[in-house]
């Protein structure tokens, strides 16, 4: 008896096995809430499906469908709209302000800490239902536009051409994330490389341009990817603020998608909806990492 | 020269303060109007400071939706959120250090997995997850909200770890090794006491994923004395509401305390979090 828990202990203690025990939640949870669903899902895709009734098989019809529903192709408009604008917008207020806050002065860790606040509390629902009341016709943005003049109110989450900037406004205002991130590798760029091109006689836009946005590209590719794929995703803040409306000039993918599963309850196309979403957002990640050769340098320093 | 140069300094600071402000101008206007009369913040809601200061709302607010106060609401978040860190935190720890000091076989493969989870955000996963949920019988129970994050399952936290594990030195497992430590006595008594900056630096940021965690509630949890804070708020914005604006800015500030206090306090593992992994914050 002693004997083999003796070798079982020994066992348990080899280096192959101690790795897949310590591994183990991950392997479960990997297998358990990501394939298994997955797998899952994929079958339902090609079913009809509602959740109440059984699913019935149907092929390809739930993705052939999609090509007649323009409300899909609407919602991709949309959020490509949303994320190509906001994330570059974004990137490039990040970097702007990044630039500013690198000369340390007594104030710096308050400026930071200003810039940086709204991109702690950004996602909650708090901020959602905060920027609804804002941009609302009685609210802050217009009784502040009226001062300069502007007296009758705009109705921003109304019209279709505003609506939607109001979710990328938001969107921008988060930009203390990135900011962070440019500052840490702005700090990390040798001053040496400054004045060696300032013997040189680089002005400062040219070493803006030649220095720093060079050593920079790494890290705004890193953040474009991951901003690119979570722009496209964003959820509570359209369901929140506009929930689409009017008109749809505001239904993100996500929201559309959570709609035909939940409210119209085609629980079979939202499935197939969510993995053509997928594909969607495979396809933007490889497309950028396919561009990366052409503008990322990665000679280092 | 001097006067010129102190000029500009008076420029840089006044812009960049300025700057800031609008920033987070929409925050401060939310607390004030929290504490203006309701029928007065629309109609004030241009100049920040309340012509009479009252606490009012608050008490109004606290009171919640039919039965249920928010003294429910916070309690629900808070619970969630405390026990899906727990999970998150040790799991991941585990997970890392196996990654980090372990070769076996199919550690590549894993690898790239995790790595593909943290390219694959919790959107893609809401149907697919709340259909096998579904067949669990999980849904109307905070299981969902929960277990899962007892299995690793946020790559970055993994990944974050794996770092910091990967920059202790190699000779303390040795050393130990040979006074008889096994590999489970080196995580427990080693690693995972050294690794405490990046536990809390995960466990900070999953704290204030899981408070401002809405999809999930939104999708799992029907019963309104379940609701977590997130959930609740909605409720404010809902067509049947009373729309009691003064309330709603009330509970949406304390809902955003939390988050304030962990920025004030814990600054230094934020900032570095972001810096060093990305973390969306």
């Amino acid at each position: 008896m002693k004997k083999s828990s003796e070798k079982w202990r020994t066992c348990l203690n080899k280096e192959s096995v101690a790795g897949v025990v310590f591994t183990l939640p991950f392997i479960l949870g990997f297998l358990l809430f990501m394939l298994v669903p997955m797998g899952i899902s994929l079958y339902y895709s090609f079913c009809d499906y509602n959740i109440l009734s059984p699913p019935v098989f149907t092929g390809l019809k739930n993705y052939t469908n999609m090509f007649h529903d323009e409300t899909f192709f609407k919602a991709i408009g949309v959020t490509f709209y949303y994320a190509l604008v906001s994330v570059p917008l974004r990137l490039i207020f990040a970097l702007m302000v990044a630039m500013i806050l690198l000369k340390t002065t007594k104030a710096s860790g308050f400026y930071r800490a200003a810039y940086y606040l709204p991109s702690i509390i950004g996602g909650s629902v708090a901020v959602s239902i905060l920027w609804k009341r804002m941009f609302a016709i009685d609210g802050v943005i217009n009784k502040l536009l009226s001062v300069f003049g502007l007296e009758e109110g705009i109705s921003w989450l109304g019209n279709t051409k505003t609506a939607i900037w109001t979710l990328i406004i938001l969107a921008v205002w988060q930009f203390g994330s990135s900011m962070l991130v440019f500052l840490s590798s702005l700090k990390q760029i040798p001053a040496t490389l400054y004045e060696a091109a300032r013997v040189d006689g680089a002005s400062s836009v040219t070493q803006f341009f030649k220095v720093t946005l060079p050593l920079l590209t790494p890290t705004i590719f890193f953040n474009l990817v991951m901003q690119m794929i979570n722009g496209f995703l964003a959820f509570t803040q359209c369901y929140i603020i506009t929930q689409g409306k009017p008109m749809n000039s505001t239904l993100f993918y996500t929201v559309y998608m959570y709609q035909q599963s939940f409210e119209y309850y085609n629980t079979g196309y939202g499935a197939a909806l969510a993995w053509v979403m997928l594909a969607i957002v495979g396809l933007i990640t490889l497309f950028l990492f396919a561009t990366k050769r052409f503008w990322v340098y990665e000679g280092g320093v | 020269m001097k006067k010129k140069r102190l000029v500009n300094k008076i420029i840089y600071h006044v812009l960049v303060c300025g700057f800031g402000l609008v920033m987070i101008y929409p925050l401060i206007w939310m607390v004030m109007s929290s504490f203006k009369e309701t029928n007065t913040i629309f109609a004030t809601a241009g100049s920040l400071i309340p012509e009479k200061f009252i606490l009012e709302n608050y008490a109004n607010g606290w009171k919640g939706f039919g039965n249920v106060s928010f003294a429910a609401f916070f309690k629900n978040s808070l619970f969630i959120s405390i026990v899906a860190t727990i999970g998150t935190v040790i799991s991941s720890a585990l997970a890392a250090f196996g990654f980090s000091r372990c070769h076996f076989k199919g550690r590549k493969f894993l690898f790239a997995a995790m790595l593909v989870t943290m390219m694959l955000p919790a959107q893609v996963l809401m149907i697919p997850q709340y259909l096998w949920y579904q067949k669990l019988g999980w849904v109307g129970t905070y299981i969902p909200l929960i277990i899962p994050y007892f299995f690793a399952i946020q790559g970055f936290f993994v990944y974050l770890m794996i770092n910091f594990i990967d920059g202790i030195p190699k000779e303390l497992d040795e050393a130990a090794k040979i006074d008889g430590c096994s590999y489970y006595s080196i995580f427990a008594r080693i690693i995972f006491p050294l690794i405490k900056p990046a536990l809390v630096t995960a466990g900070i940021f999953s704290f204030m994923w899981r408070w401002d965690d809405f999809l999930s509630a939104l999708l799992y949890v029907n019963d309104s004395a379940k609701y977590p804070v997130s959930l609740a708020l909605k409720l404010f914005c809902d067509p049947g509401s009373s729309s009691d604006y003064g309330a709603m800015f009330a509970m949406a500030t304390l809902s955003v305390l939390p988050a304030v206090i962990i920025f004030i306090f814990f600054q230094r593992y934020l900032v570095e979090g972001i810096a060093t992994s990305g973390l969306k914050g």
